[in-house]
């Protein structure tokens, strides 16, 4: 492993699902000095709770600051770490790529190769959806490259663990006891 | 309690009723537009009584003093804008020492959020980092909870403040009251009761070390564990030091008492951190103000760290064995964890370590010299005020020279004495919260001992003191100079003192005695030392007006000992250029 990744950690973090509490978060991450390398936000089966998916990079004390400060937040309701090696990780890319007559057929031959998909098409260029792991979005940019990339958005990781266990269930328990 | 039926109110009537059902007793604030509607409802309440202060920020101190002097929620009010930004000072106050409050605002109404309307202010999210958590409240049937929740969460677990923000439509709508709410509050579970095999290791290492000390922070005082301290210094006869948040949680009389820690420590207090081999912190946060520069800090103690806030343990020195829990239960737990060992025969001898201390603590005394010029010495003042009022007396200082001087000359021998802004060092915290100190605990003598740097900043609230029949005591501490910032420039700027000069000497202004008359206060002047005993003691037969002195003392006094900021502990100066000497052979 190497150092950048080690220091990579990736944190699952049960919200309530209250306005604000993104910015709760955010404001903690940037006045106690934590870098985030990414963060999703989204529903989970609970509707009054909300899950993000925070990509850190810190060592191992700060780490620990990091998860400790989030808890004080009084809307966070939990944080698991989803170890890369026992959880699915994976973000949403869509890319247009520049494709006329000439490439379009080594453009989508990419598009297979990767397992992605072709989204929108125009005359002169198509627009590819892709999952993944970050390496495997890293890499079908870079084969894409050449071609030429007129436009990139990404969205950030999401994660969950694998296996039957579900990390909201404590939660609803604890929620139905109060 | 049972549940209320519910009743038809207005939002407005909904708060008034929620914080009388709560138990507030007081609230210090100001009216505004916003916050009008809650005014109307208040104005018949013969529960809550408010305290018209003259500057929210007044108020929000006030509502710091009476929760720091009675251990239960203060309470503070402002309208929206300029009236919520004012009690931002106190809030953040309040964050940094854990001080249970609850702030009221008004906002505009909630559908003109977002759109510049007058006197319009985000304070929920000015004050995110600054509170322990704030609500906008955005249905009036929600009114009830939030306060339920507020004062929840300001006073337990890690006490400190909570803002709660009611935009004006929410309290003119039609609602429904009933009582008691339930709290919605899923994420919130302080750790009270500590980790059994965590307390016998720490009271195991307190029967092995050779050089112990409890290092006690201002979380005894906020968990009302004194009383348990004593019986654990007692039972483990280790050296106490009590932090400037945490003066009187252990009697400075006691004869294990080393004193304060830290930049302006006793030598005997900051030498034991350094010496330790053991250093048990009970509700304290490993301050830089206590520590000096991290890295030299206590460099052969093994750490145990108890606090209620996990996020205090191993943030600045990493502990050894941390201890989540409440400071009570935890010196409560020690102490039986502690005894079991002592039946068991372990006990440490620590004959040695008392030795080298005592020493230390002879040598060394908190001492100050006379001045030269005839002027009056501001330590000699201090401390005839503690022994003239006693220990029974409450003492609120500002930020400063004199606050330190306070903090060193004044003895305090119970908890809740000591009153002081330690965190966030705010200037003109004494005045007003002296006045909320005097509101939750009326028959204690309060004295506010401030300097006449601070005192300019909030004295107006002695209009307030004057009218509402709150009868303080202020000792302005008058060496006509920003004093602590004037040492730092005589030590460290070549005695350039640039803009520190107050002028409240040379020509008087203002006149605090005239300044005090005009508010409706006693005034006094006193510049000799032959004229402090008189001037205390007729200060302290009235008990009907405010009063003020002015002691006017002289400019150069500095406050020593003193570790320079950003350097080690072992640098401490017990004076000017004396260096204490460690014999290392003692220890």
């Amino acid at each position: 492993m190497t150092t950048a990744s080690s220091t990579r950690h990736t944190l699952s973090v049960l919200v309530e699902n209250k306005p604000g509490v993104l910015a709760r978060v955010a404001g903690l991450f940037s006045r106690r000095g934590f870098n985030i390398d990414s963060l999703a936000v989204g529903p989970t089966e609970h509707p009054e709770i909300s899950r993000m998916t925070i990509v850190v990079n810190v060592a191992g004390l700060p780490l620990e600051q990091v998860t400790k400060q989030l808890n004080k937040l009084i809307h966070v309701i939990k944080i698991v770490e989803l170890d890369p090696a026992s959880s699915v990780q994976r973000e949403l890319l869509l890319v247009k790529v520049r494709a006329d007559l000439s490439t379009r057929s080594h453009v989508l031959e990419t598009v297979q190769l990767f397992r992605a998909k072709v989204v929108d098409v125009a005359t002169d260029a198509v627009t590819i959806e892709a999952t993944g792991t970050a390496d495997k979005l890293e890499a079908l940019i870079r084969v894409l490259e050449p071609f030429g990339i007129r436009e990139l958005v990404q969205s950030g990781m999401v994660a969950i663990g694998r296996g039957a266990r579900s990390i909201t269930g404590p939660t609803t328990a604890l929620r139905s006891a109060s | 309690m049972t549940q209320s039926a519910s009743t038809p109110a207005t939002g407005a009537q909904s708060l008034v009723r929620s914080l009388e059902s709560v138990g507030v007793e007081v609230v210090f604030g100001i009216p505004g537009g916003a916050i009008l509607p809650a005014y109307d409802p208040l104005y018949d309440s013969t529960a809550l009584r408010h305290v018209l202060v003259r500057h929210e920020q007044g108020a929000g101190h006030a509502a710091e003093g009476y929760a720091q002097a009675t251990g239960r929620v203060g309470v503070c009010m402002a309208t929206s804008g300029p009236g919520a930004t004012n009690l931002v000072t106190p809030i953040a106050d309040a964050y940094m020492d854990s001080v249970p409050i609850v702030a009221i605002t008004g906002q505009v109404p909630s559908a003109a959020i977002g759109t510049d309307a007058f006197q319009e202010a985000d304070i929920c999210g000015i004050t995110m980092p600054i509170t322990k958590h704030n609500i906008l409240v955005q249905d009036a049937a929600e009114i009830p909870r939030a306060i339920a929740e507020a004062f929840h969460l300001a006073a337990t677990g890690r006490p400190g403040p909570v803002l709660v923000d009611l935009p004006k439509d929410v309290l003119q709508a039609q609602t429904t009251f009933s009582w008691p709410p339930t709290l919605d509050l899923p994420g919130y579970r302080p750790t009270l009761h500590p980790h059994a095999k965590q307390v016998r290791e720490a009271a195991r290492l307190l029967t092995t070390s050779r050089k112990p000390v409890l290092y006690v922070g201002g979380g005894v005082l906020k968990a009302r564990a004194a009383a348990e301290l004593k019986v654990l210094a007692e039972l483990s006869g280790a050296p106490v030091v009590t932090t400037l948040m945490a003066r009187g949680a252990f009697p400075d009389s006691h004869p294990q008492h080393l004193g304060m820690p830290g930049m302006h420590g006793t030598v005997a207090a900051v030498t034991a951190l350094q010496k330790a081999d053991l250093i048990v912190a009970l509700g304290a946060r490993f301050d830089d103000r206590v520590t000096g520069k991290l890295s030299t800090f206590a460099p052969h103690a093994t750490i145990v760290h108890a606090d209620i806030d996990p996020a205090e343990i191993s943030k600045n020195r990493t502990a050894d064995v941390p201890i989540v829990g409440d400071a009570r239960e935890v010196i409560a737990e020690l102490v039986v964890a502690l005894q079991a060992e002592h039946q068991a025969g372990h006990r440490a001898d620590l004959a040695a370590w008392w030795g080298s201390l005592n020493r230390t603590l002879e040598t060394y005394p908190l001492g100050y010299e006379e001045h030269a010029d005839g002027t009056l010495a501001p330590q000699y003042v201090i401390k005839r005020l503690g022994e003239i009022a006693g220990p029974d007396a409450i003492y609120v200082a500002g930020v400063g020279q004199h606050q330190m001087w306070a903090s060193q000359f004044i003895s305090y021998e119970k908890p809740y004495t000591w009153l002081n802004s330690g965190g966030l060092g705010t200037m003109g915290y004494a005045v007003p919260a002296a006045m909320g100190a005097k509101m939750g605990k009326p028959h204690a003598t309060v004295w506010a001992i401030d300097g006449d740097g601070c005192f300019q900043m909030t004295n107006q609230e002695l209009a307030t003191c004057a009218l509402e029949g709150i009868p303080i005591k202020v000792a302005v501490i008058n060496n006509g100079n920003l004093g602590m910032v004037r040492q730092w420039q005589t030590l460290f700027y070549q005695e350039r003192y640039s803009q520190t000069d107050l002028k409240t000497h040379k020509q008087r202004i203002p006149d605090f005695v005239k300044l005090a008359e005009a508010m409706g206060c006693i005034g006094m002047r006193c510049q000799t030392a032959s004229e402090v005993d008189g001037t205390i003691a007729k200060a302290m037969e009235i008990d009907d007006q405010p009063v003020v002195v002015d002691f006017t003392v002289g400019a150069d006094a500095m406050v020593w000992p003193m570790v320079a900021a950003g350097t080690s502990n072992d640098e401490i100066l017990a004076a000017r250029d004396v260096r204490p000497v460690w014999n290392e052979d003692a220890v």
